[in-house]
């Protein structure tokens, strides 16, 4: 219930259209259920041979007309309305999950399955959309119908009118029921497609691996399995959810039938009023309008209960934790970039410590190296540096400013970044090395692209620097990507560098090029570089060793070699074997 | 939709006995305003009471075996397309198995997993529909039908040029609308795409403080999804009231002519009344109809999806499905002459012809681009190659069987790619009868026994609860077990710092009972090696030892002496 009135709150802005759907239901449901009245009329009018009188008919005919034309325009208008309703609610609603994830900490984006949030974004939204057009349909002209049906049946005779108000609640009854025992299967069946959309994901997603290791048939199994379950869970959901419509048609059948036979006698003995006999076609008529709104949300009630299913996985991403607001905290001009790390300790989960007690003083200009083993935390400073994660305890200063005291943004576009992972998005080459920059110039870029060696390729593409980049960019090598990553950032032109593994995928010819170019950026830049390849920064001012997540020796790297530590034996190791 | 009928075959019992019962159920329907008319015609005004009782059990009793049957139908349909969907979903999952890489990367990982998914539960709902109702609304329709021919002949004439119109009617809205539902679901895909990249994207995004830009462009898809959301539901808005003015202004020329009829003496009163409640009937089937239709339409673009998929042709087909016997005497592989392309571009690989003897360890070295990877995939048949011939223990790669080529070669890829299950599961895939102490034997020989502490260790998806150089010497371990002849690494030490690459790479060498073939950047890596292939823009610019290449190959030497001081790289 919580879930329908979240939904709703989204259709708020809508008034309008709400109303508009309201009135136009009123009138098209009323002249749907005035009808009725003229055709009643003119049937008894045909009394029989020779007893007819046109005139009458006549005029019940035009009656008629007018009514399916008022009919027809505002039953356009109320649906009309509907999809204005639901389709700018889904909209809203997407655009808001979407921002809602620009908003989350990052440990929250890492931690869950992306397709799962990709999925909340596309298809749940869509169930939510597709839920709220049913309901809110249903409801309006519901209602109007069964309070309308319910006034021209007492028109027509009250007593009768009772008979067919005291029996349809029969109909939810029955449905009410159905609907709980079939939630249980529902449930089994939603957690199973789940089950069954990762396994794909990973199986279908991974496709190449698994050629590789002609994994084909063992996976294809394994799915079967899965597979079988489903089809035996969800036979049962369909056909419990299938049960609801016919039961309270049944139902609603009995009641035709009760209002029909009990109709009858009273038109023969009179014993609840008087009764004509094109009253009782009429009534009848109406009996069966009646239970309709009753049989249509048993029809839909499938689609209601994904709608709602749906709409909770939306609203636990809306509702969960997003980073404190700072737009009243500092902002910054161009950084000078002295940044200094005091007593830091951090830690991505509780039961294991990484960082402790940490400081450094990087003035400004300086190069910071970052070494170590692979997983030993390189990547961890980083993080907290550019503040995708927050420290436990300490702080770290940017020009004497706690980084806490800036606002997040301010912080992150003093440093320019490029990462291991080569992200890129699907647009233009172009578009995507002036992502940082929107105001560079044509010359600007392709001189940042010069700079790092991504131009002679670019221009191979075969639209040169408007070729598209296509979806995971497949159309690019990994050393492509990670080159225009430093193309992107070289036309940022930030005051501070961070530089992660950034030359990973490049081949060492390109790499000293590529070193050479950031040796000209870096230049009285504040830079921190995590590098695998030591000969890389053996200039850095500082060079920081880390180990199993601690800092185990710094300084710079005649320095560290004297002291034949660790730095000397990872140095060393490089070479041993050449 | 129709092209996927063949995952219906064995129902037939079920798609025939559902709808009939449907079709009962529809029947039975039909009889209840006649058995009223009777009421009326018989009952009221021959004030029959008991007429009118004897009527209203029978009305009962139609209510009744309408349920029943009803109930069968909903079994029946329910049954029929959860099988149906089931079977799809095999058949999807197998097809996709036998596709070579060029078909997958021209579909796309992400489209292929909707259509495994979303696009089959539609069409799997559809199956359901059509049988549930799409059957039962014509029946309704063409039972009210002949019902108002046996009533009155002429009269029934009206009844025709209603059904008609609005079959006209649900034709232009349900092909106008059809391209409307396709282009909805091509900005959905699009709207996927971009969330994905958000979320790929997060770190960089937030870096470069681009989350408005990136909101924006998103808000753009939204509003254009509503756009045209609104647009297709103007169009489909009409169905209803088109439908609702077609039946009505039937029932307004019923009374009209029918008056006259029951004036001249052939019609009862009661006979009218009847007329027009099948019309009323008509006109709730219509209605039934329009809406199936609009959700046929949508269902139908998911058909035709599943159905691209199926018809998508596998590049590299496999020849025979005979064991091949290894020609010992030859060359563990020979490459005589391979040309590559991936499409009509210039070729990714030129000519490229060298041997790589049994029980050798071959380094491939090259900058970024030069074909290595290509080479490998070749070796494995995910692509062919355009001309020229490979040969795996002497017979060309065509001749085996894929699996039995596949299970040969332990591969790592680049990517280090795990699977959601456990260390032990995850280690089984190359060799599924592989003992424990094998799987150990391959943690410790990869140096991952360090942080392996029992083989029932959960692996989450894509292994993401292991480090990046974790996962890569996992995947190292994953080609070890079932100690596979032709090890074949593709820079598979990327992610591991020096110290451990080292040891990693003395423990494999300690196995000279097996072809090793290493592909990277850092010559350090391959320094050692018994041969070394240096490629450059897809062709084979030298071919020997470290010393040799280093003397006589000034590409490699120029490799080397980026990575190297001169001395190092000497000695």
């Amino acid at each position: 219930m919580k879930t329908v009135k979240k939904i709703l709150r989204y259709t708020k802005s809508q008034m309008f259209f709400y109303i508009l759907a309201m009135i136009c239901a009123v009138i098209s449901v009323g002249f749907t259920l005035y009808i009725p009245v003229p055709v009643g009329e003119a049937i008894d009018f045909m009394i029989g041979k020779g007893a007819v009188d046109f005139d009458k008919i006549l005029s019940a005919v035009i009656k008629i007309a007018v009514s399916i034309g008022l009919t027809v325009v505002f039953q356009w208008l109320m649906t009309y309305s509907t999809n204005v309703i639901s389709a700018r609610a889904v909209r809203d609603l997407r655009s808001d999950v979407f921002k809602k994830l620009n908003t989350m900490p990052l440990s929250y984006l890492d931690k869950n399955a992306r397709g799962d949030l990709i999925s909340r974004v596309t298809n749940d939204a869509e169930a939510v959309g597709d839920g709220l057009t049913q309901v809110i349909t249903q409801l309006f002209s519901g209602i109007v119908t069964i309070v309308g049906t319910l006034i021209f049946m007492m028109s027509i005779n009250i007593g009768l009118a009772l008979v067919v108000v005291i029996l349809t609640p029969l109909s939810m009854l029955v449905a009410g029921i159905i609907g709980r025992l079939c939630a249980k299967s529902f449930r089994d069946q939603q957690e199973l497609q789940g089950e069954i959309s990762s396994y794909v994901e990973e199986i279908v997603g991974n496709q190449k691996v698994v050629k590789a290791f002609a994994y084909e048939q063992r996976g294809e199994q394994s799915f079967e399995k899965l597979n079988k379950k489903l089809f035996k869970v969800g036979l049962r959901a369909q056909f419990a959810g299938a049960l609801a419509n016919p039961c309270t048609r049944f139902v609603n059948n009995m009641v035709y039938a009760a209002t029909g036979i009990i109709g009858a006698l009273t038109v023969i003995s009179a014993f609840m009023g008087r009764l004509t006999i094109g009253g009782l076609s009429c009534f009848l008529t109406y009996a069966n309008q009646y239970t309709k709104p009753f049989n249509e949300v048993t029809g839909v009630l499938t689609q209601i209960q994904t709608a709602l299913a749906a709409g909770e996985r939306v609203f636990k991403v809306l509702e969960a934790e997003s980073e404190p607001d700072d737009s009243d905290k500092l902002t910054l001009g161009e950084a000078r970039g002295d940044i200094e790390f005091k007593d830091v300790s951090f830690s991505y989960t509780s039961d294991k410590k990484l960082i402790e007690g940490f400081s450094l003083k990087v003035g400004s200009g300086e190069q910071v190296a970052i070494v170590g083993p692979t997983g030993c935390g390189k990547t961890t400073l980083i993080n907290l540096i550019m503040r995708f994660y927050e420290v436990d305890k300490g702080e770290i200063l940017l020009d004497g400013v706690p980084t806490s005291e800036i606002r997040r943004d301010e912080l992150r576009k003093q440093f320019g970044m490029v990462l291991q992972d080569s992200w890129l998005f699907s647009g233009t080459i172009m578009e995507n090395l002036r992502y940082g920059n929107p105001d560079a110039t044509d010359e600007e870029i392709i001189n940042a692209a010069k700079l790092s060696y991504a131009h002679s390729f670019i221009r191979k593409m075969p639209n040169g620097y408007n070729t598209m980049i296509n979806e995971n960019a497949e159309n690019l090598s990994a050393g492509q990507k990670q080159l225009l990553c430093i193309a992107r950032a070289m036309a940022l032109d930030p005051p501070m560098l961070i530089l992660d593994e950034a030359t990973s995928s490049i081949d060492t010819l390109t790499e000293i090029r590529v070193q050479k170019a950031f040796k000209k950026l870096m230049k009285g830049r504040t830079s921190f570089v995590v590098a695998h390849r030591l000969s890389t920064i053996r200039e850095s001012d500082t060079i920081l060793v880390m180990r199993d997540g601690n800092i185990v020796e710094q300084g710079a790297h005649e320095q560290l070699l004297k002291k034949r530590g660790f730095y000397y034996e990872l140095y060393n190791s490089q070479f041993a074997d050449s | 939709m129709i092209k996927l009928r063949r995952f219906l075959r064995d129902y037939k019992l079920q798609l025939i006995v559902g709808p009939l019962c449907k079709l009962f159920e529809a029947v039975l329907e039909l009889f209840a305003p006649l058995v009223m008319a009777q009421i009326i015609d018989n009952g009221i005004l021959k004030n029959n009471t008991d007429y009118v009782l004897k009527m209203g059990a029978v009305l009962v009793l139609i209510g009744v075996v309408g349920l029943g049957s009803a109930l069968v139908c909903q079994y029946m349909a329910s049954y029929t397309s959860q099988g149906a969907g089931t079977k799809i979903r095999s058949a999807l999952l197998k097809h996709i198995g036998t596709l070579s890489h060029k078909e997958l990367d021209k579909l796309g990982a992400p489209a292929l997993i909707t259509r495994m998914t979303s696009d089959i539960n539609a069409v799997q709902a559809n199956v359901a529909m059509v049988m549930r109702l799409l059957l039962r609304a014509p029946f309704l329709i063409i039972g009210a039908l002949v019902m108002a021919c046996f009533i009155d002949l002429s009269l029934s004439l009206i009844f025709f040029a209603a059904a008609a119109a609005i079959g006209v009617i649900l034709y232009l809205v349900m092909t106008r609308s059809l391209p409307f539902y396709k282009k909805i679901q091509s900005i959905l895909d699009r709207i996927s795409l971009l969330t994905r990249e958000n979320l790929e994207g997060s770190r960089v995004i937030r870096a470069f403080s681009k989350q408005k830009a990136q909101e924006e462009s998103f808000d753009r898809e939204t509003e254009r999804m509503e756009k045209t959301a609104l647009r297709v539901g103007r169009l489909s808005a009409l169905l209803n009231p088109a439908t609702y003015l077609v039946a009505y202004t039937a029932v307004a020329l019923i009374l009209w002519f029918g008056g006259a009829r029951v004036n001249g003496g052939s019609l009862l009163s009661g006979d009218i009344i009847a007329l027009t409640s099948y019309m009323t009937q008509i006109l709730l089937a219509m209605i039934v109809l329009a809406n199936l239709v609009v959700l046929l339409s949508r269902g139908s673009a998911s058909a035709s999806r599943i159905n691209e998929v199926f018809e998508t042709e596998p590049s590299v087909r496999e020849l025979s499905d005979k064991e091949v016997q290894p020609i010992l005497s030859a060359p563990k592989l020979e490459f005589r002459d391979v040309s590559f392309t991936y499409g009509d571009g210039d070729n990714e690989l030129e000519k490229l012809g060298f041997s790589i003897e049994r029980n050798t360890f071959v380094g491939i070295i090259g900058a970024t681009g030069s074909g290595k990877s290509t080479l490998l995939s070749l070796i494995m048949r995910f692509y062919d190659a355009s001309s020229g011939e490979i040969l795996l223990d002497g017979h060309n790669v065509k001749s085996y069987p894929f699996s039995q080529l596949r299970s040969s070669i332990g591969v790592v890829p680049q990517k280090s790619t795990l699977f959601s299950g456990t260390v032990r599961s995850n280690m089984k895939w190359q060799d599924e009868n592989a003992a424990d102490e094998e799987i150990w034997d391959a943690l410790r020989t990869a140096q991952a026994d360090s942080f392996i502490d029992s083989l029932d260790k959960t692996v989450s998806q894509g292994g993401m609860n292991f480090s990046g150089g974790q996962r890569q010497r996992l995947c190292i371990a994953r080609a070890l077990v079932g100690d596979p002849e032709l090890l074949i690494l593709d820079d598979s030490f990327s992610a591991l710092d020096f110290a451990t690459e080292k040891a990693l790479r003395q423990a494999l060498l300690s196995r000279r009972d097996r072809t090793l073939i290493v592909v990277t950047q850092r010559c350090s890596t391959i320094a050692e090696a018994d041969k070394i292939l240096v490629l450059e823009d897809g062709t084979l610019v030298g071919e020997g030892t470290h010393r040799e290449l280093f003397e006589g190959c000034s590409a490699y030497r120029e490799i080397c002496l980026s990575q190297l001081k001169a001395e190092e790289a000497a000695r």
